[in-house]
């Protein structure tokens, strides 16, 4: 009956993520934009998934151990500049949230050895807490490091009574011994999806927002359905010229080319249908810098988040 | 034995004499009767080094599961891993010990479809070096998941769930190759015991003739018997050379499947087979060394022997040099920045001191033995082989570490990870588990195969017996 089951489904375990126009007909495919322009650090977003996803707080010696357990974390970078440019010294530090790209080629996908990480419909790329042996090949194959593993069993140690009374229904509290990582609070999407569905409708855009975007008082982090082309997220990648499954684009060459010192020819992607047009590969149609890119683009991971460049007042 | 044509007395003299000088594997006059009472009594009185041995690895067993123990009910997480280190040694220690597993397999399988008779003193305690070290690299695997009551997941079998493994990931390929080939390496270790347990039947009494007489499975040593023996064995060992190689190749996807920079490796399966090779060989000497003088085999693990084993470790450190210098080149004017990164970081970073004491002890070492002086010389060879070992130990810790230190993501790029006290006891423990292992099986079984060198006598001694035939002037052919 399994044997039945496995070569029946042969096909469907051996799909390949993207495939051109793979979400066309679906009706959601959860992506997300972060304007680094607007983002400022103030780290509301890692405290709200705390409380959202029954995420433990390791406490500072396991901590600085490298156990933390946070799905979002703010990455701080600070530029020390050149003293030809002077680009960074008036501008400080920098910072980048960074949660579970939801790849769409997505590396821990194909090593782990159950199956326990695996893509859903919606694009997302989901982890199943009872399924997960913890062998941890997905965290030593994601290229963000994105993925954290239950050191410890946190249930006893992190909630004590009657703190386990704040945690959230939703989200199942995980044990020791297995891999969990950033889920576009899937809670939230499943029963926005169900609700909609009773209704006989997708669910609208704006309608769910994840909890670190919803938590973010400088609305840097946009959550929406790329399956749809009215939202808000669908509306920015199309701006960006961001699309899901194409090769990283070649925007600004020149400012790169002059950056890498003037001498290094770039290799060539293979070809986006936007840089066909060279004139709207460096601006975008309203007229403004593409600033729009995924974090190691060149691995062809094909995240579902695009972060939008800081805009660097060169000027000053 | 090259045929002698000369038919002047004094050359052929001076010729016999050279013969005569050569120290021979084996003293080809030991009669029958005396390889029996030698080996057999292996099994009853070893000089006390073998219980210092046994007990010394008991106790570091012990320190290991007391280790594991703590991990299992406190979390992975009081073994120093942490994110992005989330295989700290475990892995590094599981490669090697698949690696050691090789030897064995190139001994007993490779060496006997190449008829090289000077395997067969010692091709019994490298086979079971290879059984006890594959036990040892499915154990790491276990110690290190973060639910290993739940490891059977990894496991395809048919079940009611109709959930199955994922095919594509390299461990499942692992757990599948692991399996197969350690229990391809029972069976062909204890079947090549099968005569010699029939002695030890023989020669035993009480519950030991019992445990014997059940396990020679009515061996009677009838033609028929050795006849149906023979060709088994052959398969057998022709089904396990392509099992070592797919074992450790496998083991090198898990790395070279992966994406990650240093990893990401075409060159890795051939690379991994021939550092397992290698510290196959350099574990054998070791172990040699120790049978030799524990279970009073002097007469069986002979210096020319020995020699013979330095010069085949030689020859191997020298394949995994040049593979290991591909490696190195194919990153470094190749065109992966990331890879190349990686490589620098290795050579510069952190783990400097043990990445050139990889490559030191890897491929400058191995130059000692070019020198006969070093390679029948017991005290220096000893040296030799654990150096060679803790090179290659280093180098499978040299191949996880870095990246993970290291990797595509500057964020997490960590200098200062080590391990702690609960890693090195697991590891500590997993050599007194091997040890003790092999100490049992060396002291249970005959680790000397007996009717393998009673034919090597034979065979060597009809040799010479033709040799001498065909010297004689009578026999020389009338033509030509």
């Amino acid at each position: 009956m399994s044997f039945d089951n496995m070569t029946s489904n042969w096909s469907k375990l051996r799909v390949r993520h993207p495939q051109p126009d793979q979400y066309k007909d679906a009706p959601y495919k959860w992506g997300m934009v972060i304007d680094l322009d607007a983002c400022t650090g103030c780290n509301a977003c890692t405290t709200a998934c705390y409380a959202e996803n029954n995420l433990p707080v390791v406490g500072k010696e396991r901590f600085l151990g490298g156990q933390q357990m946070h799905w979002i974390r703010i990455e701080r970078y600070w530029g020390e500049g050149t003293e030809s440019t002077q680009e960074f010294p008036e501008q400080g530090a920098q910072f980048l949230p960074m949660m579970c790209q939801q790849c769409e080629a997505a590396p821990c996908e194909i090593v782990c050895p159950v199956g326990a990480t695996h893509h859903t419909p919606d694009g997302l790329n989901s982890q199943v807490y009872n399924r997960c042996v913890g062998s941890r090949y997905c965290s030593a194959n994601c290229p963000y490091k994105v993925r954290y593993f239950n050191w410890f069993d946190y249930p006893e140690s992190a909630w004590p009574s009657p703190l386990e009374q704040q945690l959230n229904p939703d989200v199942t509290v995980r044990t020791k011994g297995v891999m969990e990582k950033c889920t576009f609070c899937v809670q939230r999407l499943t029963e926005a999806k169900s609700k909609a569905r009773t209704e006989k409708r997708t669910v609208r855009d704006g309608e769910v927002l994840t909890a670190c975007a919803q938590a973010c008082p400088s609305s840097a982090i946009h959550f929406g359905n790329l399956a749809d082309p009215s939202s808000q997220v669908a509306q920015m990648w199309k701006a960006q010229q961001v699309e899901l499954s194409a090769y990283p684009q070649k925007k600004n060459e020149q400012e790169e080319t002059e950056r890498l010192g003037g001498q290094v020819e770039l290799v060539p992607y293979p070809q986006n249908k936007s840089e066909q047009n060279v004139e709207t590969e460096q601006l975008g149609e309203s007229g403004e810098k593409l600033r729009g890119y995924r974090v190691l683009e060149d691995l062809r991971t094909y995240p579902s988040v695009v972060y939008l460049e800081r805009i660097r007042s060169t000027e000053a | 034995m090259t045929p002698h044509t000369h038919d002047d007395h004094e050359h052929e003299v001076a010729t016999e004499a050279r013969f005569v000088i050569k120290p021979k594997d084996i003293n080809e006059e030991i009669s029958w009767a005396q390889i029996n009472e030698d080996v057999l009594g292996s099994l009853e009185r070893p000089r006390p080094l073998f219980w210092v041995i046994f007990f010394a690895s008991l106790a570091a067993f012990c320190w290991g599961v007391y280790c594991e123990i703590y991990q299992y009910r406190t979390g992975l997480g009081v073994a120093a891993l942490e994110n992005p280190q989330v295989w700290g040694l475990y892995i590094a220690t599981f490669i090697f010990w698949i690696g050691m597993s090789h030897s064995g397999t190139l001994l007993s399988a490779i060496l006997l479809l190449m008829h090289a008779d000077w395997r067969k003193p010692i091709y019994r305690f490298a086979e079971a070096m290879t059984t006890f070290s594959l036990m040892t690299a499915g154990l790491f695997v276990l110690v290190h998941l973060g639910r290993i009551w739940q490891f059977y997941y990894v496991v395809a079998y048919p079940n009611e769930r109709w959930a199955w493994p994922n095919f594509s990931s390299p461990l499942v390929w692992d757990a599948t190759a692991i399996g197969t080939y350690l229990t391809t390496s029972i069976i062909f270790l204890y079947f090549g015991m099968i005569p010699d347990l029939a002695i030890c039947r023989d020669k035993a009494h009480g519950f030991r003739r019992t445990f014997y007489r059940v396990m020679s499975v009515g061996w009677k040593g009838t033609d028929w018997q050795w006849a149906n023996f023979r060709v088994t064995y052959l398969t057998l060992a022709c089904l396990l050379i392509p099992l070592a190689v797919s074992v450790h190749s496998i083991v090198a996807t898990d790395f070279a499947v992966s994406q990650q920079p240093g990893w990401h490796t075409t060159s890795f399966p051939p690379y991994f087979v021939a550092g397992a090779l290698y510290s196959g060989c350099a574990a054998i000497v070791t172990l040699f060394i120790i049978l030799r003088y524990t279970f009073r085999f002097e007469q069986y693990m002979t210096i020319p022997i020995l020699e013979k084993l330095a010069k085949l470790t030689f020859a191997i450190s020298m394949v995994w040099t040049y593979l290991n210098v591909v490696e190195y080149a194919s990153v470094w004017y190749g065109t992966d920045p990331y890879a190349k990164q990686a490589l620098i970081f290795r050579a510069t970073g952190t783990y400097a001191g043990w990445w050139w004491a990889m490559n030191i002890l890897g491929s400058v070492v191995p130059f000692a033995m070019t020198f006969k002086a070093v390679r029948t010389n017991i005290p220096a060879m000893m040296v030799v082989s654990l150096l060679l070992n803790l090179g290659m130990w280093t180098e499978r810790f040299m191949i996880v570490t870095p990246t993970f230190a290291h990797g595509y993501y500057p964020w997490t790029w960590t200098g200062n990870w080590w391990p702690n006290w609960v890693q090195i006891g697991v590891i500590v423990g997993s050599f007194g588990w091997f040890t003790m292992l092999f100490m049992l099986f060396c002291k249970i079984f005959p680790s000397v195969s007996m009717y393998e060198v009673k034919e090597m006598v034979y065979h060597r001694i009809r040799a010479r017996k033709k040799a001498a035939t065909q010297r004689a002037p009578v026999a020389q052919p009338a033509q030509s």
